[in-house]
């Protein structure tokens, strides 16, 4: 058997051989397929592949080759997948990356490989500072930034004392310095719970210590599947009066339909804030919203959005060296442009790579067609730098 | 002192507990009479939660999810003995531990083709969505469900054992096998009913928590290792051991998580304590474990005379 | 070595490690660097399998938590890393310390149980050690720590490249392979595998069983730690995941596949494991499904896994 496993081996690395230099742009894309957190995964590929059929499957008139790898939600597992996508497949772009651990994990078997790195979602506040590179480029957000954004709109609303929730990885990390940041406030408590795939979903002494605190308000962080399952159980507390929520990246697209199902009404007129929602008036955003809804009947999320940009900025960055990929200044000086047209709108790179955009205050509504979903309300931060740029010697 | 944190703590701790001797009992009847480690016990949490889920959302029935889904787990329970477990009993440990880890990725599997990767939320009825005052104490009324709910089935399982025939061929299995066999039982159709009922009651546990958590592929891998503490700190086999092992150990989680990163701050950082806390309250479960088979090698209450 | 080249199995054995021997020039010609990678990485689980065999093959300790070891001497490069210090010969001294010592306190309790509870004390051990580097807020706790450069040795030994750092691998194993042959053939073996069957018997001839069979868990546990240090080495990522109990899982399961107590057994028990995993996931993102079956069939109708199966050729 070892024999015949030996051989098929070798069948298969001969025939790996042949296939390697075909004419094609090839991205590698790790997104997270299984686990539960797999639903974030599946509307991510949803929308990369809505991204492909809105350029035919083309950048530059070389064909786009799209290798999916799965991170099993787990860091070793990424750089594996990684390290496969850059040996094995000689990608030109790895792309992806929903957890800020993951990428950490991954980052330095793209970058000293000399190929790009694209996150579409992850960023760490370590790849904006001290570790940044020339080749990496994001097309979400730094994490600091957006609970900065809330914390900002607390400030405004008068809110003079939060108790603190997040899961205990390097986002949840950045997002409770991102809110403490800025929160002008007292923060009563702090908890980080264990996350991973096997994450804490029972959060009944957390709740009861938010309660206890005498907080004025609560402010969480869980994507995901946390997210649902922390609002249940927030409002079968009874929270909603005495505690009002403020949270980033919790209710979006994909945890509002299982809110829904579920009655979890309080969720609607909550606010959070984002750097893109599917009502902003663009005409890429329109596109893509409008194609997502007529094929998957639902709305995407922000993972969704940023991963559709993420193809969208490799393919200008493909069409201005004309699919001349061998020039890698040439290819990252037009990364670095963000020639293209984002959904969220026009915006610029800083010199860490991190985009500098705006960030918008949304509140949860239900539409013409009784869905629910998010509407920006007001800016709260025009052209937002995230805070470790000064850290970064490029 | 906060006496209302720590009476709500102290709830808390109990809700955890009854769902982890839903989960242990069953697991260490299994363990003492048919001498079968079956990691798979947790996929029964797993399933009962995704039976119940698939048929509230049929009927929109929260209690009809509950009867179809426990009926539906003890006969998923019985054709796994029926079909795996029995062909095991005459093996050794190892090969228990990997079958049933094997049936793990099965069940994890089959529920991700079946109910797709998003997890199976599970609406509760309104009127158990709501909280009770008592004083100026608030309880979410589900929380209390789950409490009466596990001590239901603890005081039926407390009655099937002690006062039925079914009951006495189950203890004097659990202390003497072999016994049980020279009296000439139908030892296969004891062995299947103990193994449904423990899938049954793992089922239970499942269903009670899928509405606050949701039902997710893998929700039993890790209280099942829990649940497995449980039953090896309270002495293979005993349901007097399960039940008290499993309150203490639902207490020191929930105490640890409440109290832990308060005290943590004073011996470190703010920052190294808040991470640690989670960690070293994980840590607490493990560490009353090997300090008790340290010194009472077969656990604190092994089912000897006197001891179930 | 010298009984081995006389039966069949053990010529297909040792025609196999001629080929892992010549494994980097294959690759190297056909151009695939992953597949160095992949054999790299099955051949450091399957140091650490060929160490779990022993205590578990041989001494029949059964240890849900050896992968705690392997975890050990990965930190012992990734911590010292993090601090600036690469000396290689460092990282083994200490992975080789740490090992033993921890070892030596567990096992110390851990032997005094038997059965079941041996299985669940082992596995509470690393369920520690598991929870105390997710605590460690300074080395990543869950994020994990990524190690920057290799151990450093000198020029003629380094571990710089893909291939040389195979080659260390591969080193390993022989001198592995090499010395639990050894060991089980010696005086202390035999106690080893007879306190396995009968362990009164062993006492009443006068041996101090339980002393042996720490002895032995703590060389498996060193040896375990080693592969740790390349482990640390070839990811140069290291995190609490890789310590997780269904780890320690898959690595008995490794060695069931390959043959418990056989020498050569889990070491191709674990190739062909993750040869699996790799090959199933790339058919199907259902692939635990076909994965799980396997396993069940494996132990309901393949007895003695592929050790057996070759031993067949000899009869």
């Amino acid at each position: 058997m070892i024999n015949r496993v030996k051989y098929s081996l070798l069948v298969a690395a001969m025939a790996l051989a042949g296939t390697a230099h075909a004419d094609s742009v090839k991205i590698g894309f790790v997104s997270t397929l299984t686990t539960p957190a797999g639903v974030i995964g599946a509307d991510i590929k949803n929308s990369v592949e809505l991204a492909l059929q809105h350029i035919n499957n083309k950048m530059a008139n070389l064909d786009v080759e799209l290798f999916l790898e799965d991170d099993g939600f787990k860091p070793d597992v990424g750089k594996q997948k990684t390290d496969k996508l850059v040996k094995q497949n000689d990608v030109d772009f790895v792309a992806g990356y929903i957890w800020s651990h993951v990428l950490l994990a991954s980052m330095n078997s793209v970058l000293s490989a000399n190929k790009f790195l694209i996150s579409a979602n992850a960023g760490p506040s370590q790849v904006a500072g001290k570790r940044c590179h020339e080749n990496f480029f994001s097309t979400s957000w730094q994490n600091d930034q957006t609970p900065m954004a809330l914390g900002e709109y607390l400030n405004k609303e008068g809110i003079r004392s939060l108790y603190v929730m997040a899961p205990n990885y390097a986002a949840g990390k950045d997002m409770v310095a991102g809110v403490e940041s800025i929160f002008e406030g007292e923060i009563k408590g702090k908890d980080l719970t264990k996350w991973g795939a096997d994450a804490q979903l029972d959060f009944s002494a957390e709740l009861a210590k938010a309660k206890a605190s005498g907080a004025q308000a609560l402010f969480i962080f869980y994507p995901g599947k946390a997210g649902p399952a922390f609002l249940k159980q927030y409002q079968q507390a009874g929270l909603q009066s005495v505690l009002p929520l403020y949270s980033v990246f919790t209710v979006d697209a994909i945890s509002l339909p299982r809110l829904q199902k579920a009655n979890i009404e309080g969720v609607l007129g909550s606010k959070n804030t984002q750097a893109w929602s599917p009502d902003l008036d663009n005409a890429a955003n329109k596109r893509f919203v409008g194609d997502y809804l007529a094929k998957h009947g639902g709305y995407p999320s922000f993972y969704g959005a940023q991963a559709y940009d993420s193809i969208m900025l490799i393919s200008s960055a493909v069409e201005s060296v004309n699919g001349d990929l061998s020039d890698k200044n040439a290819v990252r000086d037009a990364l670095r442009l963000a020639n293209y047209e984002s959904v969220r709108g026009p915006y610029t790179y800083g010199n860490n790579g991190m985009p500098i955009q705006n960030f918008y205050l949304r509140e949860v509504v239900e539409d013409d067609e009784g869905r629910w979903t998010t509407k920006v309300v007001e800016t709260v931060f025009e052209n937002h730098q995230d805070p470790y740029a000064s850290d970064c010697k490029l | 002192m906060d006496w209302n944190l720590l009476i709500s703590q102290l709830v808390n701790s109990v809700q955890l507990g009854l769902l982890l001797f839903l989960l242990a009992s069953g697991l260490t009847l299994i363990f003492g009479i048919m001498d079968f480690i079956n990691l798979s016990h947790g996929s029964f949490y797993m399933m009962g939660a995704y039976f119940c889920g698939s048929i509230v959302a049929a009927t929109g029935s929260f209690f009809a999810g509950i009867i179809v889904g426990l009926v539906g787990v003890f006969f998923l329970g019985a054709l796994v003995e029926w079909l795996i477990a029995r062909q095991l009993y005459k093996e050794n440990h190892l090969d228990h531990v990997l079958v049933t880890f094997g049936l793990i990725l099965v069940f994890d599997a089959l529920v991700h083709i079946i109910w797709g990767p998003s997890g199976l939320s599970i609406p509760l009825p309104d009127f158990l969505n709501g909280q009770i005052q008592l004083g100026s104490l608030v309880f979410p009324i589900y929380r209390l469900v789950i409490i009466f709910g596990g001590l239901a089935v603890a005081g039926i399982l407390y009655l099937l054992i002690s006062r039925t025939r079914l009951g006495m061929l189950i203890r004097a299995g659990a202390s003497d096998r072999d016994m049980v066999e020279s009296l000439g039982i139908n030892i296969n159709r004891l062995f299947l009913f103990v193994f449904a009922l423990g899938a049954a009651m793992a089922g239970f546990a499942g269903m009670l928590i899928a509405p606050i958590t949701e039902a997710t592929i893998g929700m039993g891998n890790d209280i099942i290792i829990i649940a497995f503490v449980v039953v090896i700190v309270g002495g293979i086999g005993s349901i007097k051991g399960a039940f008290y092992v499993a309150l203490m150990i639902g207490f020191i989680d929930t105490m640890s998580r409440s109290y832990l990163d308060d005290f943590l701050e004073l011996l470190a950082s703010t920052a190294a304590a808040e991470t640690a806390a989670p960690a070293i309250s994980a840590m607490l479960v493990y560490v009353l474990m090997a300090v008790v088979l340290a010194f009472k090698p077969t656990g604190l209450f092994p089912p000897t005379a006197g001891n179930r | 070595m010298v009984n081995l080249s006389c039966t069949r199995s053990g010529k297909v054995y040792l025609g196999m490690l001629f080929l892992l021997g010549i494994a980097p020039l294959l690759f190297q010609w056909t151009n695939q660097p992953f597949l160095l990678d992949l054999l790299s990485r099955g051949l450091i689980i399957g140091i650490a399998a060929l160490s779990l065999n022993l205590i578990l093959g041989y001494g029949g300790m059964i240890s849900l938590g050896h992968v705690a070891y392997l975890g050990i001497g990965a930190y012992c490069v990734g911590i010292p890393a993090y601090y600036d210090v690469y000396d290689g010969w460092i990282h083994l001294s200490l992975a080789i310390v740490t090992c033993a010592l921890f070892a030596l306190i567990t096992g110390a309790v851990s032997l005094r149980t038997k059965g079941v509870y041996f299985i669940m004390i082992t596995m509470a051990f690393s369920q520690m050690i598991y929870f105390i580097f997710l605590s460690l807020e300074e080395y990543g706790a869950d994020d994990g720590l990524v190690i920057y450069a290799r151990s450093e040795f000198p020029v003629w030994m380094n571990m710089e490249s893909a291939v040389s750092l195979y080659y260390w691998i591969f080193g390993l194993l022989i001198l592995t392979l090499f010395f639990i042959h050894r060991l089980v053939r010696s005086r202390f073996g035999r106690v080893i595998i007879g306190s396995k069957y009968n362990d009164l018997r062993m006492q009443s001839l006068g041996f101090n069983t339980y002393g042996y069979r720490l002895t032995c868990y703590v060389i498996s546990a060193v040896i375990c730690g080693l592969a740790g240090v390349l482990l640390g080495n070839f990811t140069s990522f290291i995190s609490p995941e890789m310590m997780s109990w269904t780890r320690s899982g898959e690595l008995i399961f490794m060695v069931i596949i390959g043959g418990t107590g056989s020498l050569f057994g889990p070491l191709f028990g674990a190739l062909s494991f993750l040869f699996l995993e790799e090959a199933l996931s790339l058919i199907t993102i259902y692939w635990h499904l076909i994965f799980g079956g396997l396993l069940i069939a494996l132990v309901l109708f393949g007895k003695g896994g592929i050790d057996a199966w070759l031993r067949k050729l000899d009869k």
